[in-house]
């Protein structure tokens, strides 16, 4: 510097500044030149933004199934995949909710069916109904109308069911429990009994159970419970605010998963879904209560069903469907519409159903696809949800805004550590109060 | 920069008039230098946080953006949360073990390589490394190493060492400690790094002159070398404390806060309160709340230090 009165700190403060400056000279010149090609880039026609979070083994290969369908269709489209990885969405969603408010959306998004879409961006006005299309398409004769009725509000359809997943189902080691001569448990006594048993026949914890990642895999233990306990109509009113959570139904689901607790494993916090099913393909559980995502995972780590596995609906809610759907939905200001609307006639297809669903591990949204695509399980799932009672799923947004369900994932989390019945209810209720009364 | 440096010498020199000297394109440009950088701050640091306080003062509380004035209210039911109230006691609680094992590991790590013996450099690199890594790495890591079912716990199995086997991250009572743990590995070698600066910049006379008057190495420690490092104390206190203050990455990927609210912080909660729950008005009131948290921290130390560049 050729000065001697600069002093060390001044030098470092100074050069410090200096480096500041430039650093923020350089950002702001990347920003103008991000403004600027993002602006350029939209004219075009010719390209399709895909947003999702499905990014794992199976799912990701049903959508590039998908992908293929519409570049046969549409060979000049440029399809750009914007999935983002993250369980159940978490991470995808808050992009996505940073990109909606920006004004920036994608030109399709995957979001579960109902409440998630519908008390979020559809009351902000940021997404167009796709009502025509599935007149258009005749969606009606092909979806059932319980599906329908969860993606549409104010008499208009705003998403297209690609696929149904069952949230609602027992899975269990068929040879162990066969070995120790215990049955699939109907209900929910059966299945404290079955636990007791097979604790005492030496298996430790019988039941696996993971809640890393926000606890959501306990709230669906509750809402299944719920089901059991109060039936289909009670879980719908009780879940849109027009039942209490203090009720006694509420605190019987409750009641039954602290009966099951002392018989899983202690380090929920630390395992995922997909690590609990490798508990039970080694044998140190039985019983996985999870949706048939888990039949995808079992059957790729090559486990064959009603063989190696076994599911049966959760217990006490047989003759029920636990529904999770995920959709697709058309946002205002997507910068190519057109395309989008052709992706979203790909997702309602029967074709594009039949090349997702495989691979995807859940069963279509449409009637009409032919079962003998699908395995031994996915065809009994097929046939029930036919007949089933459809109820929408709070846990993975369907019956209940993101506000409510995550509320209930902390109270799920609090309430593995108190194990506190009315404590939890009560926390329920205030959460129900407070989110659900003025949905 | 090497004439306007040479420029300045002249102008110290003549400090009658120097204001009245300057060519009046002398005064213009470095305003305009500084003016870009002026202008962004102003904007993208102190504008958004005027945004984010006017975000907490109204009842924006859905994907829909809602500008109703609701005063302080959303700030009234933050504090009523039970989730808040135990990220508050977390955070507390994670800044003493943090701190107090940063300042432990790291005087203790600087003192012992201070002995300037051999292999000391190789050392001082090994710790100084963690550093580098982001805390999304150290946490991954640290993750797979606290796993109840594999990393340290079997590894005490094989040792024989059963009893001392722990939940870590899935114990309530643990979790806390457990995340301090990876933490204190991370930042410990950079507490090292500044007291191992303090050290070498203690003059050696003064330790010779105490040892003249018979002090023995622990009175010298604690009557000399330790009063000296306060400066660099302050300093890692400071440094350290907003970053734990702070802290997001390694709760969100070592634990997302469990098990319960055992290691939740209030920064995982703004996230998750705005980006998973749509709350917007009560994450921006959290916000508000963590930078009041890490002002009474830095604004006595900044203080602090701008007194002392002036009287210097």
């Amino acid at each position: 510097m050729g000065n001697e009165r600069w002093s060390r700190r001044k030098f470092v403060s100074r050069a410090g500044k200096t480096a500041g400056a430039a650093f923020l000279g350089l950002s702001f010149a990347d920003f103008l030149a991000a403004c600027g090609t993002s602006t350029s880039g939209t004219s075009g026609s010719g390209k399709l933004e895909i947003f999702s979070w499905w990014t794992g083994p199976g799912e990701k290969d049903g959508l590039a199934e998908m992908f293929k369908i519409y570049t046969k269709k549409y060979p000049s489209v440029t399809i750009t995949n914007s999935a983002v990885a993250g369980g159940a969405g978490s991470t995808a969603k808050a992009v996505l909710a940073t990109r909606m408010q920006g004004g920036n959306p994608p030109d399709s998004f995957q979001v579960h069916a109902g409440q998630e879409l519908i008390s979020s961006w559809v009351k902000a006005s940021k997404m167009e109904p796709i009502t025509s299309i599935w007149n258009s398409e005749g969606w009606d004769s092909k979806i059932p109308k319980d599906l329908k009725d969860i993606v549409s509000s104010n008499g208009d359809v705003w998403s297209v069911p690609v696929n149904v997943h069952r949230g609602n189902a027992l899975w269990y080691n068929k040879k162990l429990l066969d070995s120790k001569s215990v049955n699939p448990p109907q209900s929910a006594e059966d299945m404290t009994s079955a636990l007791s048993q097979l604790k005492a026949k030496g298996i430790t914890t019988p039941l696996a159970l993971a809640s890393k990642g926000g606890n959501w895999q306990v709230q669906m233990l509750l809402e299944n419970n719920i089901l059991a306990s109060g039936g289909a109509d009670f879980y719908k009113n009780v879940m849109s605010g027009k039942a209490s959570f203090t009720d006694s139904k509420v605190t019987q689901a409750l009641t039954w998963i602290k009966q099951w607790l002392p018989y899983a494993n202690s380090d929920s916090s630390a395992i995922d879904w997909d690590e609990a099913d490798n508990r039970l393909i080694a044998g140190t559980a039985v019983f996985h209560i999870m949706g048939d995502w888990a039949k995808g995972d079992f059957t790729s780590k090559n486990w064959v069903p009603n063989t190696d596995f076994g599911a049966v609906p959760s217990p006490g809610t047989t003759g029920k469907y636990m529904i999770v759907c995920d959709t697709f939905g058309l946002p205002k200001g997507a910068k190519d519409r057109d395309n989008a609307v052709g992706w979203l006639k790909v997702c309602g297809s029967q074709e594009g159903q039949a090349a997702f669903n495989p691979k995807k591990g859940s069963i279509p949204a449409r009637t009409d696809v032919p079962a003998s695509l699908f395995d031994a399980i996915a065809q009994q799932f097929m046939a029930e949800f036919k007949t089933d009672t459809l109820v929408p799923s709070s846990a993975h947004g369907s019956a209940t805004p993101p506000n409510f369900a995550s509320g209930v994932n902390d109270e799920m989390g609090q309430f593995l550590q108190n194990k506190d019945v009315t404590k939890t209810a009560s926390n329920l209720q205030k959460l129900s109060d407070e989110f659900l009364k003025t949905a | 920069m090497a004439t306007a440096s040479a420029q300045r010498v002249v102008v110290e020199r003549l400090p009658k008039s120097r204001s009245l000297r300057l060519p009046p394109w002398e005064k213009i440009t470095p305003l305009l230098l500084v003016s870009p950088s002026v202008i962004l701050i102003a904007v993208f640091v102190y504008g958004f946080i005027g945004a984010t306080i006017r975000t907490s003062l109204v009842r924006w509380n859905s994907a829909l953006p809602d500008y109703t004035f609701v005063g302080l209210h959303n700030y009234q039911r933050l504090f009523q949360l039970e989730r808040f109230q135990a990220d508050l006691v977390n955070t507390v609680h994670f800044t003493a073990i943090f701190l107090a094992g940063c300042i432990v590991l790291g005087l203790g790590t600087a003192v012992l390589l201070d002995q300037r013996l051999r292999g000391t450099l190789f050392f001082q690199n090994v710790y100084m490394y963690p550093l580098a890594l982001s805390f999304v790495v150290t946490g991954t890591v640290w993750r797979w190493i606290l796993n109840p079912n594999s990393g340290v716990n079997v590894i005490l199995d094989n040792l024989h060492l059963g009893f001392l086997k722990s939940g870590w991250l899935t114990d309530t009572h643990t979790a806390l400690n457990s995340l301090g743990i990876a933490a204190v590995w991370q930042m410990s070698g950079f507490c090292m790094a500044m007291f191992l600066a303090g050290l070498r910049g203690i003059p050696e006379e003064l330790r010779e002159a105490a040892r003249v008057d018979g002090a023995n190495e622990w009175q010298l420690f604690w009557r000399i070398t330790f009063p000296l490092l306060r400066p660099i104390t302050l300093s890692a206190v400071i440094i350290l404390g907003h970053i734990s203050l702070k802290i997001f990455d390694l709760v969100y990927v070592m634990t997302f806060g469990g098990p319960g609210y055992a290691t939740d912080m209030p920064s995982l909660y703004m996230w998750v309160a705005t980006f998973a729950q749509f709350l917007y008005s009560r994450g921006a009131a959290i916000a508000v709340v963590l930078l009041l948290m890490v002002a009474v921290l830095i604004v006595p130390y900044l203080v602090w230090n701008l007194r002392g560049e002036t009287e210097q």
